[in-house]
C-alpha cells in the first residue's frame, strides 16, 4: 500500500513539478512587470514559448559535437531527476529513501558541467566566458551550501531531505536561530545557482554581463526549448527545497491519501507563489552586481551558514 | 588457497624482475607483455583472495638482512592495494605496447615489483627494499625524456624528495623496530610518548613526500607530468596509494591502536592544505599531465583527510565513525587510483596523437579521438565528483564522514570541522571547475593548431587498456558497496568494521539509515532520457540544420581560415581567468602585469601572470638558499692556504672527540 502510495505520489509530483515549472517563471515575469507599471506578457507566455520552440527546427553551430545535441536533454534530465527526490507535496513519495541532499546537489553539478561543456564545445569566446564563470560561482557556492546540509544535517541526523523535512515539520525543534541563517544562506545561494538578479540576469541583452544567457547562447529551436525548461524547472527545484526545509506545513503524511494529497498541492502551490513574489520584489530593487563581487556575496551566505552550524553547536552541546 | 598466494605472488615478482632484466636486451614490447601476464595472473589470484574473505598469511623467505630471515605477509589490507596495483600495472602494460620508442620501458616491470613487494613486506627491511625499488624505478622511468631540460630538472627533483623521504622512513623504522625487524614485534611493543611522536613525524614526511601530501607535493606536478603515460598513470594511479598503505600500515596498525586522537590532526591539516592549493593549481596548470597530477595532489589531501578522521575517532572510542572513514578513504583511494590512470592514459594518448601535452595547442579532439574522448570524459566526471561516478560516490562517504565526525570532539574540534568541511566542498567545486576545463579546451572545440586538427586515434594496445580501465571506473561507481564489502577485511585490520552497513546496492552512513544508490539514480536518470526522447519525437520537429555559430554576430570564419582564429576561443589562460583572480591571488600569490608602450612606440603591449606554490616559497625557497649558502662556504675552503686548511681540519678532529667524550659521559 505504502509503495503504491510512493508510486502515485511520484507521478504525480512528476506532472506537477513539469506543468508548475514555466508557470512560475511566468509568474515572476508578470509580477516584474506590474511592479514597474508594465503590462507584461500573460503568465502562461513561458509554455506558449517553449512548445512554440519544440515546433523549430534547431540550427547547430558548425564544428560542434554529438555532446552539444546531447546536453540538452541530458541536463534537463539531471535536473529533473534531482527534483524528483525534493519533496514537494507529499512525504514518502517512492524516491524518498534516495533523496539525499548531496546527491540532489551532485545532480544539479551534473546539470551545470554538462552546459559547461556545451558552452565550450561551440568554440566561441561567450560559450567560455559564460562557462568560466559558472563553474567560479559554484566554487563559492558549495562550501555555503556544504554548511546549510551540515547545520540541517545537526538537526535531523541525517542528510536525507526526506527525513530532515518530517523532523523540521514534527515541530519537535522549535524556531532556531540558526534556521534563519541557514534560511538566509541557502537563498543567496539559491540565487546564484539560478542565476537571478543580482548575480545573473536572465532577460538580459546585454553579451558581457551574461553567464547562463552567454552558456546557452548557440542553442535554438528543441535544444533551447529543453534548456529553457531546465531552467525553469531548477528554479522551482530550489524554491521546493526552500519550502519544504523551512516550511514544512501541510505536506501530506506518506499513505494513500487522496484528498490531503489535494489540500497539500494547494499549500505547494501556495508557497511557490509567495516565493516567485518574494522574488520579483527582491529582483526589482536590487541592480545587478559585477561578476567579481558574487564572491564576496556568497562569502556572506558562507559567514552566515557557519554561523548557523557554530550557534547550533554552542547551543546543543552536541558530542 | 590462502596457503598458495604467497608463493604465487612471490613468483609473480620474480617474473616481473626477470622480465625487466630480460627487457634490456630483448626490447621494450618485452616489458609491456611480461608486466600485463605478470600482473594479470597475480590479479586472478589477488582477487580470488579478496573473495576468500582475504585470510592473513605470511611466509618466511632466505632473504633479508644477516641474522634475520626476510618475511612476506598478506592480509585484507595488503590484498585490496595489491588489486589496485596489479590491476593498474596491467593497463599500464596494455598501453606500452603500443610503439613508441621508450628506451626505459624496463624499468617498468621493476616498479611494479617494487609497490608489490612494499605492499607484501612483513618487516622493516623488505618495507624498504621495495619502497626503494619503487622509488627508484619510478626515478627511472621519469628521466625517459631526459634530453629536455625540464624533464631533468623535474626528475632530480623528485630523486631529492625519494631520498629525504627514504631517509625519514629509515629513521622511523630504526625507532619502531626496538626488540626486531619484524612487524609482529613491533606490534607487539608500539612506541610511546615522545619516540610515538618522533616516528609519526617521521613517517608523515618519509611517506607523506611520496603520497603528495602538501607542503612535500611540490615535486609531484613536474614529476608526473614528465613521465611517459602508462607510467604517469601508474605513478599517480598507484604509486601515491602505496605510499598510503605505508602511513596507514606504520602509523595505524603498528603503532598500535593506543596513540593519542591528535596523530591524526597533521593528516587533517596537510590533508585540506593539499586538497584545496591542489584543486586550485590543477586550474592554473596549462600542462594536461600537469593539472592532472595537480588534483592528484587534491584527491590524496581528501583521502588523509578521511585517515585522520578515522584515527581521531579510533581513539575516541567511535568504531563506527572510525569505520566510516576509514571505509570513505579506502573506498576513494580505489576509486581515484582507477580513474586517474584513465585520465592519464587518456593524456598519454592526447601527447601522442595529436602532438603536444599543452592545453593552448589543443582542441577539438572529440572527433578525431572517439576513445580518448570518451576515456577522458568519464575520467572527468569521476574527477569532478558527478553522480553516479565513482568520484561521487567517493566524496560523498567523505563528506558523510566528516559530518559523522562532529561527533568526535568538544566545541573547538566542532567547529574545526565545520571549516573541514567548508574547505572540502570548495575544492570539491574547484576541481569540478579544473575537469571543465581541461576536457572543454583539449576535447570540445575548435582545434587551435593545424596538427592538432590532424590527430589519430591511439593504436588498438591503448584503447583496450582505455576500455579496461573505464569498465572499472564505471562498475565501482555503481556499485561502491561491493567495494566495501571487499574491504571489510581492510576495516578489521584498522580495527573497525563495516560489515553491518554494507550491501551490494547502496552506501548508508549509518545502520538503519537512507543512503545513496548509485543503480537508482543512473536507472532515474535513464528513464527520464528515455521519456524525454519520447517526447520529443511525438511533440518536436525532427532533425537539425548546420550554420556557423552566432557568436553575437561575430560571423562565419573565411574559407582560408577553416578552424577561425584560434585567439578567438576561450583558452586555457581565460578559462582560468576567473579563478585565479578570485582566489589566486590570495592563495597562490598569483599577479598579473600589463606593459602598455607609449603612443607611436611599435613595442609589443606584454601581458604577464605569475603564480607560485605556497609551500615553494615558504619552504623550498629557503632550502633552497641554505644549500646555496652552505655550497657557498664550502668553496670557500678551496681557496684556504694550506696553513689554514690545517687548522680547520684540527678543529674539526678536535670537535669531533669533544662530541664523542661529552657521549661518553652520558
Amino acid at each position: 500500500m505504502t509503495l503504491l502510495a510512493g508510486v502515485i505520489t511520484l507521478v504525480l509530483h512528476l506532472l506537477l513539478v513539469i506543468a508548475a515549472a514555466p508557470l512560475l517563471v511566468g509568474l515572476v515575469r508578470k509580477l516584474k512587470a506590474r511592479l514597474v507599471g508594465r503590462e507584461g506578457p500573460p503568465v502562461i507566455q513561458a509554455w506558449r514559448d517553449t512548445l512554440r520552440l519544440l515546433r523549430k527546427e534547431p540550427v547547430v553551430a558548425d564544428g560542434t559535437s554529438w555532446l552539444f545535441r546531447a546536453a540538452p536533454s541530458v541536463g534537463l534530465a539531471a535536473i529533473l531527476t534531482a527534483m524528483l527526490l525534493v519533496p514537494s507535496f507529499a512525504f514518502g513519495m517512492m524516491t524518498a529513501g534516495a533523496s539525499d541532499l548531496l546527491v540532489i546537489l551532485g545532480l544539479l553539478g551534473l546539470a551545470r558541467c554538462t552546459l559547461a561543456l556545451a558552452a565550450m564545445d561551440t568554440g566561441t569566446a561567450f560559450g567560455g566566458i559564460g562557462a568560466s564563470r559558472e563553474m567560479l560561482f559554484a566554487a563559492f557556492a558549495e562550501p555555503a551550501m556544504m554548511l546549510v546540509v551540515i547545520t540541517l544535517a545537526l538537526l535531523a541526523g541525517t542528510t536525507n531531505l526526506d527525513v530532515i523535512a518530517s523532523v523540521l515539520g514534527s515541530g519537535v525543534l522549535g524556531l532556531r536561530v540558526s534556521l534563519a541563517l541557514a534560511l538566509g544562506a541557502l537563498m543567496a545561494v539559491a540565487i546564484v545557482e539560478c542565476g537571478r538578479i543580482p548575480v545573473d540576469n536572465p532577460a538580459t541583452h546585454l553579451e558581457l554581463t551574461m553567464v547562463h544567457e552567454a552558456m546557452v547562447l548557440e542553442y535554438s529551436g528543441r535544444h533551447l526549448a529543453l534548456i529553457e525548461l531546465a531552467a525553469s524547472l531548477k528554479l522551482l527545484l530550489w524554491f521546493t527545497l526552500i519550502a519544504t526545509v523551512f516550511g514544512p506545513f501541510g505536506l501530506a503524511p506518506p499513505g494513500l491519501a487522496p484528498l490531503s494529497w489535494a489540500v497539500a498541492m494547494l499549500f505547494w502551490v501556495g508557497k511557490m507563489a509567495l516565493l516567485g513574489a518574494a522574488l520579483a520584489v527582491f529582483e526589482t530593487t536590487r541592480a545587478k552586481m559585477r561578476v567579481f563581487r558574487v564572491p564576496e556575496f556568497l562569502g556572506v551566505a558562507m559567514l552566515l551558514a557557519m554561523l548557523a552550524a557554530v550557534l547550533l553547536l554552542v547551543s546543543q552541546g552536541f558530542a | 588457497m590462502t596457503v598458495l598466494i604467497l608463493p604465487w605472488l612471490g613468483l609473480v615478482m620474480i617474473g616481473l624482475v626477470v622480465t625487466g632484466v630480460l627487457a634490456a636486451s630483448a626490447g621494450e614490447r618485452m616489458a609491456g607483455y611480461g608486466t600485463l601476464i605478470a600482473c594479470g595472473v597475480g590479479l586472478a589470484g589477488v582477487l580470488l583472495h579478496l573473495l576468500a574473505g582475504a585470510p592473513e598469511a605470511g611466509m618466511t623467505i632466505p632473504f633479508g638482512i644477516v641474522g634475520q630471515s626476510g618475511g612476506l605477509a598478506i592480509d585484507g589490507l595488503s590484498s585490496l592495494f595489491l588489486a589496485l596495483v596489479l590491476g593498474l600495472g596491467m593497463a599500464s602494460g596494455i598501453a606500452s605496447l603500443e610503439a613508441h620508442h621508450v628506451t626505459t620501458a624496463p624499468a617498468l616491470p621493476v616498479f611494479v615489483a617494487g609497490m608489490v613487494l612494499t605492499l607484501l613486506a612483513q618487516d622493516a627491511v623488505m618495507l624498504l627494499l621495495g619502497f626503494e625499488a619503487m622509488s627508484l624505478a619510478s626515478f627511472v622511468l621519469v628521466m625517459t625524456g631526459h634530453r629536455d631540460e625540464a624533464v631533468r630538472r623535474a626528475g632530480l627533483l623528485y630523486l631529492g624528495m625519494a631520498m629525504l623521504g627514504a631517509l625519514c622512513l629509515v629513521a622511523a623504522l630504526g625507532l619502531m623496530a626496538g626488540d626486531g625487524l619484524s612487524f609482529d614485534s613491533i606490534r607487539a611493543h608500539p612506541p610511546q610518548g615522545a619516540r610515538a611522536v618522533a616516528v609519526l613525524v617521521l613517517v608523515v614526511i618519509g611517506a607523506g613526500s611520496k603520497a603528495g601530501l602538501a607542503p612535500l607535493h611540490v615535486w609531484l606536478p613536474p614529476a608526473h607530468a614528465a613521465a611517459p603515460g602508462p607510467v604517469s598513470a601508474l605513478m599517480s594511479g598507484a604509486m601515491t596509494k602505496v605510499a598510503l598503505y605505508v602511513i596507514i600500515r606504520l602509523l595505524f596498525d603498528l603503532a598500535g591502536s593506543g596513540q593519542p586522537g591528535w596523530f591524526g590532526v597533521p593528516l587533517i591539516v596537510m590533508g585540506l592544505a593539499g586538497a584545496v592549493i591542489g584543486a586550485l593549481r590543477a586550474n592554473l596548470e596549462t600542462d594536461i599531465k600537469a593539472v592532472l597530477a595537480c588534483s592528484t595532489v587534491e584527491n590524496v589531501g581528501l583521502i588523509a583527510i578521511a585517515l585522520g578522521l578515522g584515527f581521531a575517532a579510533r581513539a575516541a572510542d567511535l568504531p563506527a565513525i572510525a569505520g566510516l572513514a576509514f571505509g570513505a578513504a579506502l573506498l576513494h583511494a580505489m576509486g581515484h587510483g582507477m580513474f586517474k590512470a584513465l585520465l592519464f592514459l587518456a593524456a598519454g594518448s592526447v601527447q601522442y596523437g595529436a602532438g603536444s601535452r599543452e592545453m593552448a595547442r589543443l582542441g577539438g579532439l572529440i572527433g578525431a579521438m572517439p576513445y580518448t574522448a570518451g576515456a577522458m570524459l568519464l575520467g572527468a566526471a569521476c574527477l569532478a565528483g558527478l553522480p553516479p561516478s565513482s568520484g561521487f560516490a567517493g566524496e560523498w562517504m567523505l563528506l558523510q564522514s566528516v559530518i559523522a565526525a562532529l561527533r568526535v570532539g568538544g566545541l573547538g574540534v566542532q567547529v574545526l570541522v565545520c571549516v573541514l568541511a567548508a574547505g572540502m566542498a570548495m575544492a570539491m567545486a574547484l576541481a569540478a571547475a579544473a575537469s571543465v576545463r581541461l576536457v572543454g579546451v583539449v576535447m570540445l572545440g575548435r582545434p587551435r593548431t593545424p596538427r592538432c586538427a590532424a590527430a589519430v586515434e591511439s593504436s588498438p594496445p591503448v584503447r583496450w587498456a582505455l576500455i579496461l580501465l573505464g569498465l572499472g571506473s564505471l562498475g565501482l561507481g555503481l556499485m561502491p558497496g561491493a567495494l566495501l564489502g571487499l574491504a571489510e577485511p581492510a576495516l578489521q585490520v584498522l580495527s573497525t568494521s563495516f560489515a553491518q552497513r554494507a550491501s551490494l546496492l547502496a552506501l548508508v552512513p549509518q545502520a538503519d539509515a537512507p543512503g545513496y544508490a548509485p543503480l537508482g539514480i543512473l536507472a532515474l536518470l535513464f528513464l527520464l532520457l528515455m521519456g524525454i526522447a519520447a517526447c520529443l519525437r511525438n511533440w518536436a520537429v525532427a532533425g537539425y540544420r548546420h550554420g556557423p555559430a552566432w557568436d553575437c554576430g561575430f560571423g562565419a570564419p573565411p574559407d582560408w581560415l577553416p578552424f577561425g582564429d584560434p585567439a578567438t576561443q576561450y583558452g586555457p589562460g581565460s578559462m582560468a581567468q576567473p579563478l585565479r583572480r578570485a582566489l589566486g591571488g590570495s592563495l597562490l600569490a598569483a599577479r598579473q602585469s600589463v606593459t602598455m608602450p607609449a603612443p607611436e612606440d611599435s613595442a609589443p603591449a606584454r601581458f604577464t601572470e605569475t603564480a607560485q606554490d605556497p609551500a615553494e616559497r615558504l619552504i623550498f625557497a629557503p632550502i633552497h638558499r641554505l644549500r646555496a649558502t652552505i655550497s657557498h662556504l664550502a668553496d670557500l675552503m678551496t681557496f684556504l692556504t694550506v696553513r689554514q686548511s690545517l687548522s680547520v681540519l684540527f678543529a674539526a678532529l678536535v670537535l669531533f672527540l669533544a662530541v664523542i667524550a661529552a657521549l661518553e659521559q652520558t
